[in-house]
């Protein structure tokens, strides 16, 4: 359903995205991961709209949305989290996700009650009503997720929506983000979280320095070469096999 | 406080209180226009002046100059000031001016128009625009000024529907989401620039209705009285003070500045720019104590 094919961006001199390409099928979760700094958020950018790509193309369904603005692109199914969360501060959180729920449903009261029902879903029923400032970080990335999840996206990208959680909170949200994929939506999850990544990824895709170096089953991935040098640096792999021989 | 001004004059018959209360309205509803675009929306104008001065100036022109019925000249004003709302939105949110650079680009504008008006003839000049005397109902000049005062109080109380409407509507929720993030808002679908643009044209005609109102009640106008930066800064004044994003935030507001105005004025014996330097003072220690204006007094999320 989504199909990104030759991603490109640079900043000045500095190739941000190079040459990405990746499939996403209805009801997977594919995990992307790498280092910091190897173009994975700024990839989200190009995906969502919020960057325009130099080169490359974008599909979702089919229909190129390559160059769309974000809302335009919000519109037809493709929502996105932000690694630095976004909360409406001052809105509560019923309030916050609402808006998400507005891009189908003019009328206030049914989008305010579809948003009592995401919530649920996201496990912040008793918190609804306070301001989302108020919220703990946890609370945050939630929000964050049920906010886009109130679209009814066909497409979901969650960006490092485990991070700074502890890993009791991180077990709870785990069973949350599997629900959702099994309810149809295609989910493209950026993280750094292993324990994340190896329970909900079938597929995983590593990027750095802009460009994709490996894909496969986190168990592949585990033990591929490039991927270890990307983390460990030049000639960790070798180092780290004669220490297992 | 709507209803005790909506039966003030037919209480105290006319005289001082009638045009405290009537300038009283006027700056509610010109606050009122201004808390659509930057108490709901976020977006600050430093020029609401330009919509109030083209509501005044093109209703004024149209009757004076060309002869037309003063209250389709109203409407036409209402219009003028509508579609000079939109022009400046589109032009300025397309190109993402936000925070202190749509303020500045608001106040050029104002000042710009300003000086427009002063340089030509046509539009009154640099003496402004004196609509002739002609009591009756055709003319939207009443002779008794208690008729004008009720119309603009119904305009207030629809002005003060509209804050709830807001409150209460997908337009205003989105304009919420704008204010507090504007990338979040449109990762879930807002589209910030028409979004903006609809809500400056909506906050113009506001602002054009109540320079409709100021010339049809004095039938008078200046270049200095209706694009100067003092009826800009008394559009902004009035929501501040009183709450920002709230539906009676404006009318809250116009009341206690003019209230302590007055009172200012009686006490240092009219001396000339003392009340804005008090004006000064009450909004420093409102931001101070208050930052959520009157509005905000006893509620929880103050």
């Amino acid at each position: 359903m989504l199909e990104v094919a030759g991603l490109s961006k640079s900043f000045g001199g500095l190739h941000a995205v190079r040459d990405a390409s990746l499939v996403l099928a209805p009801g997977e979760i594919l995990g992307l991961i790498g280092p910091n700094g190897a173009g994975k958020t700024t990839l989200f950018g190009l995906i969502s709209g919020f960057i325009a790509p130099d080169a490359g193309t974008v599909r979702l369904d089919g229909a190129a949305i390559t160059g769309l603005p974000p809302e335009a692109i919000c519109a037809r199914g493709l929502a996105r989290t932000f690694q630095i969360v976004q909360p409406f501060g001052r809105l509560s959180v019923r309030e916050n996700i609402a808006i998400g729920a507005h891009l189908h449903e003019p009328r206030r009261a049914a989008a305010l009650a579809a948003a009592g029902t995401v919530a649920g879903r996201l496990g912040l029923t008793d918190r609804l009503d306070q301001p989302a400032r108020t919220l703990t970080l946890a609370g945050r990335k939630r929000l964050e997720v049920a906010r886009a999840l109130a679209t009814s996206p066909r497409v979901l990208l969650l960006d490092e929506v485990m991070a700074g959680l502890n890993p009791s909170e991180i077990a709870d949200l785990l069973p949350l983000v599997r629900a959702i994929a099994d309810s149809g939506v295609g989910i493209v999850m950026i993280e750094h979280v292993m324990q994340a990544v190896v329970n909900l990824c079938a597929r995983v895709c590593v990027l750095n320095h802009g460009s994709v170096i490996a894909r496969g089953s986190p168990a592949e991935i585990a033990t591929d070469a490039r991927v270890v040098e990307a983390y460990l640096g030049h000639g960790a792999a070798a180092r780290l096999g004669r220490h297992a021989a | 406080m709507l209803a005790a001004l909506g039966v003030l004059p037919w209480l105290a018959g006319s005289g001082f209180w009638l045009t405290s209360a009537t300038l009283v309205l006027l700056y509610a509803l010109l606050g009122q226009s201004w808390n659509v675009l930057g108490g709901y929306g976020g977006q600050y104008s430093f020029g609401q002046a330009l919509f109030f001065g083209a509501g005044a100036f093109a209703s004024g022109v149209l009757q004076i100059r060309l002869g037309v019925n003063a209250w389709l000249a109203a409407a036409l004003g209402i219009g003028a000031g509508a579609a000079l709302g939109a022009a400046v939105g589109w032009l300025v949110f397309r190109y993402r001016l936000r925070g202190s650079y749509f303020a500045l680009v608001t106040l050029a504008f104002a000042e710009l128009a300003r000086i427009l008006v002063a340089a030509f003839a046509f539009t009154g000049g640099g003496f402004g625009l004196l609509v002739p005397l002609r009591r009756g109902a055709a003319t939207f000049q009443f002779a008794d000024p208690r008729i004008p005062y009720t119309l603009l109080w119904l305009v207030v109380v629809g002005s003060c529907l509209l804050g709830l409407w807001l409150e209460r509507s997908r337009f205003g929720a989105r304009l919420l989401a704008l204010r507090e993030n504007e990338a979040a808002a449109q990762a879930l679908g807002v589209a910030p620039v028409r979004l903006k643009t609809q809500a400056i044209t909506l906050s113009a005609a506001l602002a054009a209705t109540a320079g409709v109102f100021y010339l049809q009640i004095f039938l008078f106008v200046d270049s200095g009285g209706g694009f100067g930066p003092a009826m800009s800064i008394a559009a902004l004044l009035a929501p501040i003070i009183g709450g920002l994003g709230t539906p009676f935030g404006a009318l809250y507001g116009a009341v206690l500045m003019h209230l302590l105005g007055e009172a200012a004025k009686r006490v240092s014996g009219h001396a000339p720019g003392l009340d804005l330097a008090f004006y000064g003072v009450i909004l420093l220690l409102m931001l101070r104590f208050l930052p959520a204006g009157l509005a905000g007094i006893g509620r929880r999320d103050a």
